[in-house]
């Protein structure tokens, strides 16, 4: 395995969910707080030099320029900030460029972490703001929504591999259990292959079920150079890899509809930099923004061949007792998915896995973990590979 | 004439409200765009020029679109597809003219294009969106 890039200190995660009444900014306050309980030698003003933060959508609050504005609320100014967005994966675009931040030798400290507000608003209206990170002219332009690209992207996968309803099923059934087990998820409710495949039509093949939850939510993490991490905290995490693809914005312009090439991307820069194989992985955080993503994550991060992502599931591989745990969290499925907060959530649950501290969902003896972080329908992709030290 | 129109997403769409679906091709190495380029993202020349390609195509994959965003709201549920055009390029839009459970991947659709007045009704509802007109699939 190669050397550290750089090493987790602490984390923070907000409660996910509906919450009436409290703004972006306080959520961040709130997963900002827990990170400094957790680590009490940090002094946040004197140490924190800077404040990197993903945010996807001004739209929901009517509010840009979310960065000095967090860093102000979390008592760092003058702590410099700067926000990230490569919409769903704009969080994980925030621990990456925090990584290179501290690696660069300019900081020795950066606050990461994301943040999103969104239940304030209509289901239309979230689905239009969503909407805005696919391609408008030829997109947008004619209808299409998020789930209606997911779909099209599952009617090929279908189509080219015989992956099924029932399969994509299963993944919400996975996650929705995992999160009964997570305090902080946003709905802590068992369902069962039936509900999902009875439940109201989104954009055919993909239901109610299969689709990830509209939250609000916050989640931040301290990051250090390696040699300086033992100075606050005795159980630093290490960030071994770290991998960033793209691809064409327009769904239609990629030649392949079912695979996900901005993974493949990302994944082949981060294993390569971490020196792992998907085989080392332990545990993993994918982006299930729909149950088909999940699917073709497991495909794209090399967790099976290409088409037996399906299978994958259906043989309980992937479940909390199976021999690679994915979403253990909840996934953005059931724990939730504030798109801003996503990357950094991702990376507090494999903090949590890897420290030892996820309660009723640890994963024993884990010791490599992976985040995946997609952003739109697949234009971006971030990839972090993190162990114990 | 049409060498002389700016290769822009703009001079595509009054090329749809001529009824006339155009893509751009490059001369460094034949590549269609649709919508239009200024560098070819395959062999970065830039030199690029109009070209009519016919508007056939087959379905390569659907869905059906039952909570669109608000200003498709009142033409839901939609079928919604992406076609590969006999000449190469691919393109996205709303199926109309078939039950979606007639839709099937691979089956022979065409482009066609709709009339400005329909255009302009629908163009209710869409602050601060272009007033471009519009074409969708149907089959043949
Ligand atoms: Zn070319």
């Amino acid at each position: 395995m190669a050397k550290p890039l750089a090493s987790i200190v602490s984390a923070g995660l907000s409660k996910f969910g509906k919450r009436e009444g409290v703004s972006g900014r306080e959520l961040f306050v709130e997963a900002f707080k827990e990170a400094m309980e957790r680590c009490p030698s940090l002094d946040p003003r004197k140490d924190i030099q800077a404040l990197i933060i993903g945010q996807m959508s001004e739209s929901f609050e009517h509010q840009c320029h979310i960065a000095p504005i967090t860093s102000d609320w979390a008592g760092l100014l003058p702590t410099p900030a700067v926000r990230t967005e490569v919409a769903c994966a704009s969080s994980a675009a925030a621990i990456r460029y925090g990584v290179l931040a501290v690696m660069s030798g300019v900081y020795d400290v950066v606050l990461v972490g994301g943040v999103e507000k969104m239940t304030n608003r209509t289901t239309p209206e979230a689905t239009e703001y969503l909407g805005m990170a696919a391609d408008f002219p030829m997109e947008q332009w004619n209808g299409v929504t998020f789930p209606g690209l997911f779909a099209l992207m599952a009617t090929a996968h279908m189509h080219k591999y015989g992956t099924t309803e029932e399969q994509m099923a299963l993944i919400a059934v996975k996650n929705h259990h995992n999160a009964t087990l997570n305090p902080k998820a946003h709905m802590r409710k068992e369902v069962t292959v039936e509900q999902v495949l009875n439940s109201r039509m989104i954009a055919w093949p993909l239901k109610l079920f299969d689709c990830s939850l509209i939250s609000d939510g916050a989640a931040c993490a301290v990051i250090t150079r390696p040699e300086l991490a033992r100075k606050f905290t005795d159980t630093p995490i290490q960030i071994i890899g770290s991998g960033h693809g793209s691809d064409t914005i327009g769904l239609y312009e990629r030649e392949d509809l079912t695979s996900l090439m901005a993974v493949y991307r990302a994944a082949s820069e981060a294993y390569k930099m971490a020196g792992v194989e998907p085989s080392d992985i332990d545990v993993a955080e994918v982006h299930d923004c729909f149950t088909i993503a999940e699917i073709m994550a497991y495909e794209a991060l090399g967790f099976c061949k290409p088409g037996e992502g399906g299978r994958l599931i259906e043989d309980g591989v992937t479940t909390l007792d199976g021999s690679l745990p994915v979403n253990p969290s909840g996934g953005l499925k059931a724990k939730g998915h504030p798109i801003g907060a996503t990357g950094a959530a991702q990376l507090y649950e494999i903090y949590l896995q890897l420290i030892g501290e996820a309660g009723d969902r640890q994963v024993d003896g884990c010791e490599v973990g992976l985040t995946q972080n997609l952003g739109g329908s697949g234009a971006s992709c971030l990839i972090h590979i993190y162990r114990r030290d | 004439m049409d060498e002389e129109k700016p290769l822009t997403i703009e001079q595509f769409y009054k090329f749809i409200g001529e009824k006339r679906l155009m893509a751009v091709r490059c001369e460094g190495c034949g590549a269609l765009f649709i919508p239009p380029r200024t560098i070819c993202n395959r062999c970065l020349s830039k030199d690029l020029e109009w070209v009519e390609v016919k508007n056939r195509g087959k379905l390569i994959t659907y869905t059906v679109i039952y909570v669109p965003p608000v200003q498709f709201q009142s033409m839901a549920p939609y079928a919604y597809g992406i076609i590969q055009l006999e000449d190469g390029p691919r393109i996205p839009g709303m199926i109309r003219n078939v039950e979606p459970g007639d839709i099937e991947i691979g089956m022979e659709l065409i482009v066609d294009f709709e009339e400005e007045k329909d255009g302009e009704q629908e163009q209710q509802g869409r602050q601060g969106w272009p007033r471009w007109p519009r074409y969708f699939f149907r089959p043949p």
